[in-house]
Parts: C-alpha cells; structure tokens; sequence
C-alpha cells in the first residue's frame, strides 16, 4: 500500500529569462521515506529544491506540501522563510551555510529562533528575565544537546563552527535543519566531499531520522552509494527534464539513466537518441 | 597582506630595491607635483594667485623614495616577523586584558568628575567621548551585530535632537519625558527609513542611507518653519536635577543641596546623565545578544540565506535592529540637544556618520568595549592634536584605511561567544579565528 | 517654452558631466562589485589638477586657450588615472579577499583622505576660475526669453559623446575591453584562461579616473569654480546616474547621467532649488527599490 503523499510537485517548470532550467517536471514524495533527485551537474536539481523551499518562484507549475496531519500548503506562492516556518521544509545548501563566526550551539539555538521568541514575549519579557523564557531557552539547549549527541559534536558545542573539518560541517547543517522540527527535510548533496567512513555515518543518521522522527527527506546527490542504499523513491532529471522515476532498481537498470550518465558513444548518438526519444 | 611586488630573493637586492624606490618616487612626484608643488591662493583682486612649494614636494618626493627604499629592503624579514608576532601579541593581550579592561574602564568612567572636577574642559570632553561611544552603541547593533551597513545614523541622531528641542520647547515637558518621546520619534524614523530599503545588498544599502541620511538634513536645512533652517533652533530648555534648576536662585539645586553655587553641578550632571544612557544602552544589547532577537541579528550578519532557510523573517530582524539602533541615537540625540541648548543642521553631516561608523568598525564590529576604546582613543586623539585642524581628519581617513588593510576586525577582534554550554573549554587555541 | 528648451540644453550639459563620472562608477562596479566611494574625490582632483595645470601654463606664459587647455586635458587625465591607480593600489588591492564591508570601509576613509588632502594642499576656500570660453548661439527668441546654446556647452557634450564613442568601441574591439568584459563575468575564470586580473582592474580604474578628469576640467569650464567638497556631491548623483542605467552598463551610465542632469535642471527650474539635492536623492532611493537593476541593466539572480 503507498504511503500518503507529502510532496506533490505539479508540472513545474522554470525559466530563467531564455534558459530553462526545469520543464515539466512532475513527481511525487511520500511520507517517511526517502527521495533521492539525481542526474548529471545542471540537470536542475538545485534549481528545484530552490522552488520548493521558496527561494525561486516557480514559473509555471503547483507545488502542494501535505502534512501528516493533513494541512495543506501552496508552496509555490510562499516566501522561503513561511516555508521553513509554517510548512515546515528545511534544507540544507550544496556549499555549506552555518553560521560560521557562531558556535554550534548558537547555531542551533538560532534555528528555534522562532519558539524561543515567542517564548521570550517578542524580547519583551525575555528582556526582564522572565521565568517562562528561561525555561523555553533551557528546553531549546536540550533540543541542541540532542542533535550535538546524535551527530557525536558534543564536546564541541562551544567551538566556532567555521573550525569545524568540512564533515562535520555538513553533519551541523543537517542537525540545524532538524531543529526547526520540519516534516520534510531538503538535502543538497549531503555526502559531497565525505570519505567512505563518513558516508556510511550520514547513511545511518538519515535513516535514523527517517525512522525515530518520521521526518519525509528529499535528496539530492551524486554518490550514488548513498542514493542506492538509502532511498526508498528515486527520480532522474537531465536537461531540466525527469527521464526515470522509480524504486532504486527500476532506475538502475534503466537505459535512459545510463545514457544521460554516461554518456553514449559517437555513432549510437542517434540511435540513443532515438530510444530517449529525443 | 599587501603584495606589491615579488620579494627579492636575495637578502639584502640594493638594486631592486632601488628601482622599486625609484618607481614609487616618481609615482609620488606625478601625485605630488602639482597638488603639492604648486599653492593657488586667492589674490588681493579675487583671481587666484600661484605660488610654489618645490622645496616640499622635493621632501615628500624623497620621503617616499627613502621609505620603499627601507620597506623593499626588509620587506620579507620585518613583514614575516610583524605579521607572526603582532596578531597573536594583540590578541593574546586583548583576551586577556579584556575582562578587567571592562571593569576598569567602568571604574574610571563613573570616577571622571571626581578626578577632573575642576577642568572644565576635561569634562566637556568627557561628555564628547561618552556621547560618541553611546552613538557607537546604538549603531553597532545595526552594523556590528546586524552588519547592515548604515551610512546615515547621523538622521536619527537629528530627528532625536529636533524632536527633543521642538516638543520640549513647545509643550514645555520635562526632560524625562522628552527622552522617552524623541527616543520613539528616532525608532519611527528608523521604521520609516528602514521598511523600504532592507531589500538591499550590503553596498546598495549603505548608500541609500547615506542617501537619507542627507536627505534629512538637507530637509532641516530648508524647512524654516519647522526647523528654523540654518540657524536651527536655540534656547532649548537646560536639564534640571528633577525638577531642581541648576540656577544660582533659592530654589536651584546647589541652594537645596547646601553647596555653594557652581556652573560646574550641571556638567557633572550632564556627564553622568549621558553615562547612564550609554551604560542603559550597553546593558540593553548586551542583554538582546542572549536573547533570540540578538542571535538572529549576528546569524543574520553571518548568512542571510541560511536565515531564512531556518524560518526567520529576516525583513521583520532587519527592522528591529534598525529600530533599535535608531531610538539610542535618538536618546543622544535629544541629550545632545539639551545639552548644547541649541542645535543646528551643521551638526548632522554625513561626516558625524561616516565618525560614528568608524568607531564601530575600528573597535571591532559587535564589540561593546571595542567601541568605548575606539570612542575614546579617536576623540583623545583628535582633541591632542587639535592644533592640526586640518591633518587631523586625513588622519583620521587614512587611518581607517590602514586600519582595514592590517586589522579588518577592528581592534578588538574576537568575538564572544552569546552562551555556552560549559562542556569543555572552547578550544583554548587563540589562533583558531572563524574565517572571513 | 523656450524656457523649457533652455532648461533641456542646460540639463544635457549637466548630464554629460554626469555620465563621463558615472562611467567610472559603472565600470568597476561591474568589474570588482564594489561602488568606489572615491570616485566623486578623484573628478574632484581632476578638476583642481586642472586648473592648476591651466594656471601654470597661463604663468609659463602660454596664451592660446585652445591649446592651453588641450595640454591641460591631457596632463589632468594623465595625472587623475594616476591618483585613481595609486588608490585602487593602496585602498582597494589589499581587501579583495577581505569581508564585504571593507572595501566599502576603506574606501569611504580614501574618500575623507582625498578631501582633507585637496583641502590642506590648496586650502579650504572656493578656487574661481574666469570663464574661458564665451559666446554661443541664440537658437531662437521670443520677446521675453532667448534660448542660448553656449560654446563650452557644445564642447562638453560633443567631448563626452566622442569619449563615449571611443570608449565602447575600445571595450567591444579591444583586448584590454574583452577582458574587461571576461573580468566582469567572472573573475575567477578570466585568471585562469590567463588573463592579468590586477592589470585589468588597475586599467579599470584608471580609465575611470580619466574618464573623470575630463569631466572635473568641464565643471571647471562651465561652472568657473571649484571648491574640495564638489567630488561628495557629484560623486552621489554620478553614483545615482549608474544606478538609473543600470550598475555594469556603459549605455547605462551615459543615459542615466542624462536623466539625472535633466531630473536636476527641470526640478530647479519648476520646483525647488535647495531641494535639488533631495530629488536626486530620492531617485536613488526609488530607484533602488523599484528597479534595482536599473533601466539598461541585467537582473541578477542570486544564486542560492
């Protein structure tokens, strides 16, 4: 039986003034599981995750957000941070974007910025050290506690995050996007630049997100260990347009795939054209 | 670094070095040779007469020549050594000192007219310095926390001291109650200038407050009715000791309190009053910092972007912090009203700003002791050398400067931490900065 | 009407002086990203440069005018490119790698180096200069207002339209312009095809500077003085005039400045005259709301 849909993009596509980024794309993310978006660089990957986290606007197209609990958004018609905020879609970025001069910790009380001013009355009562907020504020530097243990930076925390090596970089940004408590979690390139070990340490941290948090992850990524062994859904782009959609065999051993990817050699040019249907 | 040219390998290449010293010197005598070399000065008949100042263009020439000379020479060995040696000595005495530096400072500050109560113009500089390192407060949370880059503070600064001398003058309000209204007058301002604008990159947004910082001025400058022009607005009422004037009558402060009548109570007054506001003023954002609104400033300042991928409304912090910044300036500048009495649109000009801005980027952006350092070694500085009227502000540009070139942090560069959690030390390692 | 026309003359003029300074604005914003806020100080040098080199010859005995003030053309736009280099040198070079603020920072010090340094060097008082250029053309009259076109006006706009001329063909057909253009693009990319990135932006600046020379030598001719704090003002408005045309477009700077001089000249005349300054202000401001990438300019997407 398929699971609720949580990500229903509609016939998006995406115009830079005369270049397309993006053209008719369609797919469907379900809840808790994970969906790998891959194709060769410029394909449009990034240019998608843009528009549903609301930093592009989609030049034509719907992109409906749905909920566990059924609410419904329009992202397409929402700015970046409502996304983060009310629908709740957090992401990561392909260069690493922490907050670098800050310590991890203030990195992910940052993140809660919105419970912890609440809580702090818009400053107002937090100004005059109110016991409401210093309890929201302790139960933020739980909150921050836990995803430091889950992604083993604890003893950290009090760094500057820009010290951090590049791994561990990656690792905050995801703990950061976590603690604003998202129901779907965009990732750009997450493995980028890990070595074996810490590859295998994001697959398990993915997973565990996925299962103890109930968390829909949306993912882009070129290693294709990661995207074999963890996703549930995978859909190729080329050209801004999905040539395969499907569980990670059926996009394995399709010919098209491998066409975009590895290219096909001078005289098959026409007939794998022919078979793309190009 | 600056990397003009290669480094001889040699130890001491005399000869390169004396080309690069020669190409310098000729490159200061094409600067030089008529801007230094020749004086015109308006003559008896009003055209302008020339004069020539060979022997110092000759000097300057030889100045340049003689110090690349030098430079080239020792380039690789005093550079390497000063750019290892001076970084860590600064900052390894700046952590250190900073605590008690603070501490001290504060002593210092409330011990002021104690000290120098009998020098009038010590404590009229006194009250410069503070006045300038409240400016600097109030702006750094737009430009040292936030990092939005404002050219114009100088406008609040004017609404504030306008607002204060205009409802104080015309509704004959106490002081007490002025401060508060001129400081919201100043943050409204501040909303007012800021809601359209905040779209704007870094460069774009510094001169479109630039922009209205003049604006404002120039509106000061030519709406007489309101602002009484050029020649602003004068008996605006003097403070009082809550209610008690600083007069010599019966009824004056130094009559009730048993003291012999001096002009000196009021300035001791003014002195601690415009302390109070700075130290209000420190206290407040030192407080806003450990709140959330004070965390999404500095994330902000680190990385827009990654702001609003977290959900935070980076327009509404934007303007929070431009409100903020906006209404302390407004306090000094309605202090700055009552206590000159009179005020004019010559005291806002963009360079009153472009000081202010200095102050805060030379102390350290974010860095509340930073400012107060900077405030006071700037003003020091320039009241030391007020002889030199007129070097003193290319000084001071050039200073700047330099200042970006060797220190871009400012003087006190490191930034402290908001909260921490305590598990272990933050890596005690003063080399490790956070990049940029 | 004729009033009008007059006003239209008056404001092309302003706004050829305008654009000559705003190209320099446009070029290296386009090249390196950041708004030299010194600009406005080295037109400023380049008009005191002129007329003090004016001054010399006229002492050195020189008395043909015209080719008095071709030698001071050449002498002040050599000259004011040098200032412009020994600026970028000094001010600039040293904070490519730095935080964002910086060059901005050091370059508003360089700007209140540029001023005082004028200022201590010829003093503070305002430098008059006795109108060099006279006569013109009445163009056509009425019984109450003659519509003149002067001669040091018709020297400005047709000097500015050759130097424009010149000066796109020298970006599209030259070397020095396709790598220019190459920088603009992409810095990084136009190092690595081998391109001499300082060199390029070094001749970014100093064009710039000669470019704004000639304009501080046509303030001093049609407005006959000069005072340290002109480079603030016309450096704003030149800055403005970028903006308008769109930031990184050499037809941009030219029409922007156009548009700003004739905004100037028709809001003194109709309007206001204190309130001048404010109207140019406030077009930054609109502009820079409203149309961001100005008329003649490219969005930028930000890439996220």
């Amino acid at each position: 039986m398929n699971k609720p849909v949580i990500l229903n993009v509609e016939h998006v596509t995406m115009r830079f003034g005369g270049l397309v980024a993006v053209s008719d794309l369609s797919f469907l993310a379900r809840q808790g599981e994970i969906t790998a978006l891959i194709g060769p660089n410029g394909a449009g990957k990034t240019t998608m995750f843009n528009c549903i986290t609301g930093f592009y606007k989609p030049t034509v197209g719907r992109l409906k957000l749905r909920h566990p609990d059924g609410a419904r958004y329009l992202l397409e018609r929402m700015p970046e941070f409502r996304i983060a905020r009310q629908a709740r879609v957090a992401r990561t970025f392909q260069n690493v974007r922490l907050f670098a001069g800050m310590t991890l910790l203030e990195n992910l009380l940052v993140a809660q910025h919105n419970t912890l001013m609440l809580a702090s009355g818009f400053t107002l009562l937090g100004l005059f050290g109110s016991p409401h907020y210093a309890r929201a504020e302790a139960g933020g530097i739980g909150k921050a506690r836990y995803w430091l243990d889950r992604i083993g930076l604890a003893e950290r925390a009090d760094d500057v995050a820009g010290a951090l090596p590049y791994g561990a970089q990656r690792r905050l940004e995801i703990a950061r996007a976590m603690c604003i408590d998202p129901v779907l979690l965009c990732l750009d390139e997450p493995a980028a630049g890990l070595n074996n070990r810490e590859s295998a340490a994001l697959n398990e941290l993915l997973l565990a997100i996925r299962h103890e948090h109930g968390t829909s992850i949306l993912l882009i990524e070129h290693d294709m260990g990661v995207v074999m062994e963890i996703s549930d859904h995978i859909i190729v782009l080329d050209y801004g347009l999905k040539i395969a959609d499907g569980t990670p065999v059926e996009v394995r051993n399709d010919q098209k795939v491998i066409a975009a990817y590895l290219g096909v050699a001078d005289d098959e040019v026409g007939q794998a054209g022919a078979e793309v249907g190009l | 670094m600056p990397r003009d040219s290669e480094p001889s390998t040699k130890l001491l290449d005399v000869p390169a070095a004396l080309r690069e010293a020669a190409l310098a010197a000729l490159v200061a005598f094409g600067l030089f040779v008529l801007m230094i070399g020749i004086r015109t000065e308006q003559g008896p008949t009003g055209a302008l007469v020339l004069s020539t100042r060979f022997g110092l263009l000759a000097v300057m020439v030889a100045a340049v020549f003689v110090g690349r000379f030098l430079r080239a020479l020792t380039w690789r060995r005093t550079n390497a050594a000063l750019e290892r040696i001076l970084p860590d000595f600064v900052t390894a005495i700046a952590s250190g000192v900073a605590p008690y530096a603070a501490a001290a400072f504060l002593v210092f500050a409330l011990l002021v007219p104690v000290l120098f109560y009998s020098n009038r113009y010590l404590l009229d500089l006194a009250i410069l310095i503070v006045t300038y390192t409240m400016l600097g407060f109030g702006l750094n949370i737009v430009v040292g926390l936030a990092g939005l880059l404002d050219l114009g503070y100088v406008a609040f600064y004017a609404v504030g001291a306008y607002s204060y001398a205009l409802i104080a003058q015309d509704f004959g309000l106490s002081f007490w109650i002025c401060l508060p209204l001129a400081g919201v007058l100043a943050a409204f301002a501040g909303l007012l200038l800021g809601f359209p604008v905040l779209r704007l990159r870094g460069d774009y947004l510094a001169i479109v407050t630039l922009g209205f910082g003049e604006i404002i001025r120039l509106i000061l400058l030519n709406w007489q009715d309101l602002t009484g022009g050029p020649n602003g607005i004068s008996g605006v009422p003097r403070p009082s000791f809550f209610g008690l004037p600083f007069t010599a009558a019966d009824h004056g402060f130094a009559a009730t309190f048993g003291l012999e009548y001096s002009p000196t109570h009021r300035i001791v007054f003014l002195y601690y009053l415009i302390l109070a506001l700075a130290l209000t003023t420190n206290w407040v954002t030192l407080r806003l910092r450990r709140l959330p609104i004070g965390r999404a400033w500095e994330a902000l300042r680190e990385d827009e972007i990654a702001c609003r991928a977290l959900g935070i409304n980076t327009t509404t912090t934007k303007l929070t912090a431009f409100a903020m910044g906006a209404m302390f300036g407004g306090f000094a500048g309605a202090f700055f009203a009552t206590r000159q009495g009179f005020i004019s649109p010559e005291s806002f000009t963009f360079s009153e700003s472009a000081f202010v801005l200095a102050i805060v980027v030379l102390g350290g952006m974010g860095s509340q002791l930073g400012v107060a350092t900077a405030a006071t070694v700037m003003l020091g500085a320039f009241e030391l050398f007020r002889e030199f009227e007129q070097y003193r502000m290319l000084v001071f540009g050039a200073a700047m400067v330099v200042v970006m070139i060797y220190r871009p942090r400012g003087l006190v560069s490191r930034r402290t931490p908001s909260i921490l959690l305590g598990q272990r030390a933050a890596a005690a390692d003063p080399h490790v900065e956070a990049p940029q | 009407m004729e009033y009008f026309v007059q006003q239209l003359i008056n404001g092309i003029t302003l706004g050829s002086i305008y654009g000559l300074i705003a190209i320099g604005y446009t070029m290296v914003y386009g090249i390196i990203g950041m708004i030299n806020f010194a600009h406005g100080d080295i037109f400023m040098v380049g008009a005191f440069l002129a007329l003090i080199a004016f001054l010399v010859l006229v002492a050195l005995g020189v008395s043909s005018v015209p080719l008095a003030l071709f030698v001071v053309l050449l002498v002040s736009m050599a000259l004011t490119a040098l200032y412009g280099w020994t600026v970028e040198r000094i001010a600039y070079r040293p904070l490519r790698q730095s935080f964002r603020l910086a060059p901005l920072i050091s370059a508003i010090g360089m700007s209140i180096v540029l001023q005082n340094y004028v200022q201590v060097a010829q003093g503070a008082r305002v430098k008059p200069l006795p109108p060099l250029i006279g006569g013109g053309y009445t163009l056509f009259a009425d019984n109450q207002f003659a519509v003149r076109l002067s001669n040091i006006q018709i020297i400005v706009v047709v000097t500015t339209v050759i130097l424009m001329a010149g000066f796109s063909w020298l970006v599209a057909n030259t070397r020095l312009g396709r790598n220019m253009r190459a920088c603009e693009q992409d810095l990084k990319m136009a190092a690595l095809v081998g391109i001499d990135v300082d060199r390029t932006i070094s001749l970014t600046f100093v064009i710039g500077a000669a470019l704004a020379a000639v304009a501080g030598l046509m303030f001093l001719l049609y407005y006959g003085v000069i005072d340290f704090f002109i480079g603030f003002l016309a450096g704003v408005k030149a800055f403005t005039a970028a903006v308008l045309g769109g930031i990184g477009s050499l037809p941009g700077a030219m029409l922007g400045g156009l548009l700003i001089g004739l905004i100037e000249t028709m809001w003194s005349a109709y309007f206001s005259i204190e309130y001048k300054d404010v109207a140019a202000f406030s077009i930054l401001i609109i502009v820079l709301i409203f149309l961001p990438s100005g008329i003649l300019g490219r969005p930028e997407i930000e890439k996220v």
